[in-house]
């Protein structure tokens, strides 16, 4: 049990980790597809990898992911890598309300007991959803974050999204989060647009955990820093996996981020998912041409 | 609206066959003006705290004058009822005064009153009379600013969606802001409120000592921005809560003691009235109020 | 001790057994690598391999290099997919699953419960100490931290890793003194199996009867054991049977 975790009850109004069965399925996606444009009957026909394109070339509908299809069970960590435009970005903006997907099901442990499809849930739903079961860690910082208000200030409204309503609990709260992300409280009240790329990230971090979300997503989240940066950010992250208890869905197009925070890992090209399996097997026995290419590509 | 204005109408009180007045339609407006006006007035009262977008039309006063406040009233208004019109308090401005000449002048059988138990309709401009208020009385607002969450964000389009999908965490974090650069809520006048447990709503600029009067109020409140065109409402016994924490809790303004220099009252709000030599002395803003209080004392 | 008990697992690619004595049984295995980077050159690994590895016995596994032992190996651990055959594991609570078609959450269970393997290569995490490495398994089945780097800290002394490496970055460490921290952390949990990919490669010859002491400790404890070893006097000696490869193929 981590520290966050033994808070205070009362503090700790939406915590799932106590009845989180170890082996429930977090999230579950089915037939993800997202596009941008019309679409036609030969869209599906007309893109993936056998095409090298994602977009139509009856209608020019960029089919930014099709027939994507995964499962992440809470304690876990799913990579998604590709190359840019291979969809992995659109798969986490669409699970977390930023994009509306053009079709497909996803359901969560913990809304409706995972028997409702989140996608056809109404907008008021779906935020209150995001508010209180999800968090997501963006590439930059300035889409995670409020640069102009208070670090705290971006943690806590995660805590007021979902209804708490006492300032010294919050402070309480967002100030713990910001000491595990190694950002003393001495600095809780200072703008993160005073802060490094690195303490930014961890910011963000702070606040996609506020709520004790049953998932996070995280986006490409170190891409943008130094090396010995990125090497703090990630081992804030491992941590978290071992004491949280949370499903992760990590996107990155560094193969070495993946291996070293996912046990399992899905493969994307032009929209499609090409292979998945455990992370070893994908760099050590791939299989798909594309798969191959990009494990020989790097030393990961 | 000026003087100029109301001479130039027509004072022969000969009526057409259609019943209207001095060349002018029934209380100004056209009828199916003020059938789209009730038309949106009923989907306020429908959706409590909601601000439903209006065609708000040209009026002899210019906007920002409380034009959204008075095609409220002209469109509800009809023989027998009584309207008393006030501006901060005073039933004397010249703005009042005028929007109740315009009234008298195109709205026949409708009487104009100060007294705040014998009118039907109160219009006003940023305040609640102090007198109790009944459930056959209507409280219309006069608007400048619509939208609460303006203060945390600029685009039409973002504020709509957060109201529709109740995703008010970024108006409570200015409220959490505030407390930590301040030590408490500094907001004051049009102090944001959560009606029917639903919408964040602005109860107009009314100071902090009003918005407790909203909450379950026996009478219909109606607010009209003629500018934003937008008509919101607070249906008779609804839940009209002001945002603040459980630690932080919402307190109406503190006059420490003061009482009304002329009428002696400690229990209304009070405002700060110059006096000739340069020093100033504590009033009523409620002027009829104060006026009731005074004669009252001097019959006894 | 709990830890040591793999705790049972639920699955759904797994059927009821028999009873049998036989943990882990290999049928017609096979596995060969079709490189797409070189124009789909297919390297064949090995082929229509089956065995039987009996509970608490060693079973070792001889063969030239380039005979296809690491991979089989490999390849039971689900790091490489075989292409065709079944790797039927019996599990604690007496079900069968088979290893090739299980879900990758089935193989990580028994990965933490139940199966470990040992190579001559560490992977380290960045920035983690040998100790803290070494006791990360144990932490994932539920020991508190403390008493998981006791145990680490009694075996890195039985393994004779300098004490100063202990909170060292095992990036740094030689080959040997890698090979000792992951031995430790294999063996420290105690898994029903266990799968050694030349555990005694780099060590030197004292630092070997070392390690077989603590194979053969692990055997008494219960543990099935598949190891791949160049030494054949080492691998006759520690093996209650052993099979050999020759160019991906059993022969004996």
């Amino acid at each position: 049990m981590s520290a966050i975790a033994t808070l205070p009850t009362e503090m700790v109004r939406h915590d799932h980790v106590a009845s989180r069965n170890a082996e429930q399925i977090a999230l579950k996606v089915e037939n993800l597809e997202a596009q941008y444009g019309r679409g036609c009957s030969a869209c599906h026909e007309l893109t993936g990898p056998e095409h090298s394109t994602n977009v139509c070339g009856q209608c020019g509908t960029v089919i930014a992911c099709a027939d994507v299809s995964f499962a992440v069970r809470a304690g876990r960590t799913l990579g998604i890598v590709g190359e840019s435009g291979s969809g992995k970005t659109t798969v986490l903006r669409c699970l977390y309300g930023d994009l509306n997907p053009a079709g497909g099901t996803a359901s969560l442990m913990t809304y409706e007991d995972g028997r409702a499809n989140l996608f056809t849930a109404s907008a008021q739903v779906r935020r209150r959803v995001r508010n209180f079961d999800m968090g997501m860690v963006y590439q930059h910082a300035r889409d995670g974050l409020n640069l102009r208000i208070s670090a705290g200030g971006n943690v806590a409204e995660r805590l007021l999204a979902a209804e708490w309503r006492r300032v010294d609990q919050i402070r309480a709260r967002a100030g713990h989060l910001l000491e595990r992300m190694e950002i003393p409280r001495s600095r809780m009240d200072t703008p993160p647009s005073a802060f490094s790329g690195g303490m930014q990230q961890r910011v963000q971090i702070a606040r996609a955990l506020a709520n004790g979300p049953a998932v996070v997503l995280l986006d490409e989240m170190t891409s943008g820093l130094d090396v010995s940066v990125q090497a703090g950010v990630l081992d804030l992250v491992l941590e978290l996996q071992r004491t949280e208890g949370v499903a992760m869905v990590v996107v990155s197009h560094d193969l070495g981020v993946i291996r070293l925070l996912c046990e399992r890992t899905m493969v994307m090209k032009n929209g499609r998912v090409v292979e998945s399996g455990l992370t070893d097997q994908i760099l050590e026995d791939p299989r798909h041409p594309y798969t191959q290419l990009l494990v020989s590509s790097v030393n990961a | 609206m000026n003087e100029a204005v109301v001479s130039e109408m027509p004072h022969d009180a000969s009526r057409t066959q259609s019943g209207t007045h001095s060349g002018y339609s029934y209380a100004f407006l056209d009828e199916l003006t003020k059938k789209s006006v009730r038309r949106a007035i009923l989907k306020a009262v429908a959706v409590p705290g909601y601000q439903v977008p209006f065609g708000s039309t040209e009026l002899p006063i210019a906007r920002g004058w409380g034009t959204g406040g008075l095609q409220v009233t002209l469109s509800l208004i009809g023989p027998g009822d009584v309207l008393k019109v006030i501006d901060q308090g005073s039933d004397d401005s010249v703005n009042a005064v005028n929007i109740r000449q315009l009234v008298e002048l195109t709205a026949p059988g409708v009487d104009t009153t100060a007294a705040t138990e014998e009118a039907t309709i109160i219009q006003t401009r940023h305040r609640i009379p102090e007198a109790p208020l009944h459930a056959d009385q209507i409280m219309v607002f006069q608007v400048p600013l619509p939208e609460p969450l303006r203060v945390v964000e600029r685009r039409e389009s973002e504020t709509r969606r957060m109201h529709a999908e109740a995703d008010y965490g970024r108006i409570w974090v200015a409220l959490y802001e505030d407390v930590v650069q301040h030590g408490r809520i500094t907001r004051s006048a049009g102090y944001p409120v959560v009606v029917n447990g639903r919408h964040v709503m602005t109860p107009s600029p009314i100071p902090k000592w009003d918005v407790p009067r909203l909450h379950q109020a026996p009478f219909l409140s109606l607010f009209g921005a003629g500018r934003e065109k937008r008509i919101y409402a607070v249906p008779p016994l609804t839940d009209v809560v002001p945002l603040a924490f459980d630690d932080y809790p919402f307190a109406i303004e503190d006059f420490d003691g003061a009482h009304c220099a002329r009428c002696g009252s400690d229990d209304t709000f009070l405002v700060e009235v110059p006096q000739p030599d340069g020093s100033s002395v504590m009033s009523c803003s409620d002027e009829s109020w104060c006026e009731a209080r005074r004669t009252e004392r001097g019959q006894s | 001790m709990s830890v040591f008990t793999p705790q049972p697992i639920t699955h759904g690619a797994a059927g009821q057994s028999s009873a049998t004595a036989l943990p882990l049984r290999v049928r017609n295995l096979h596995k060969t690598f079709t490189l797409h980077v070189l124009g789909g050159k297919h390297v064949p690994a090995f082929h229509d391999v089956s065995f039987d590895a009996p509970a608490g016995g060693f079973l070792g596994i001889a063969g030239a290099s380039g005979s296809g032992k690491s991979s089989l190996l490999k390849c039971i651990f689900r790091t490489y997919l075989a292409d065709s055959g079944s790797v039927t594991w019996n599990l604690t609570d007496g079900s069968e699953i088979d290893l090739v078609q299980a879900t990758d959450d089935e193989v990580l269970d028994i990965r933490r419960d139940e199966i470990g393997y040992v190579s001559q290569f560490l992977r380290p995490m960045p920035r983690v100490t040998a100790i803290d490495l070494a006791a990360r398994p144990l932490v994932e089945r539920g020991m508190e931290r403390a008493e998981a780097r006791e145990r680490i800290a009694d075996l890195f002394a039985r393994v004779r890793l300098p004490r100063d490496l202990w909170d060292g970055l095992p990036v740094l460490f030689s080959g040997g003194e890698q090979q000792r921290v992951n031995l430790v952390r294999a063996l420290a949990v105690a898994p029903r199996l266990l799968l050694l990919d030349e555990p005694t490669a780099s060590l030197s010859p004292d630092l070997q009867a070392e390690v077989v002491t603590l194979i053969g400790e692990a055997r008494d404890r219960g543990t099935t054991l598949v190891g791949v070893m160049h030494d054949t006097d080492l691998l006759n000696r520690l093996s209650d049977q052993v099979i050999v490869l020759d160019q991906g193929r059993r022969v004996a």
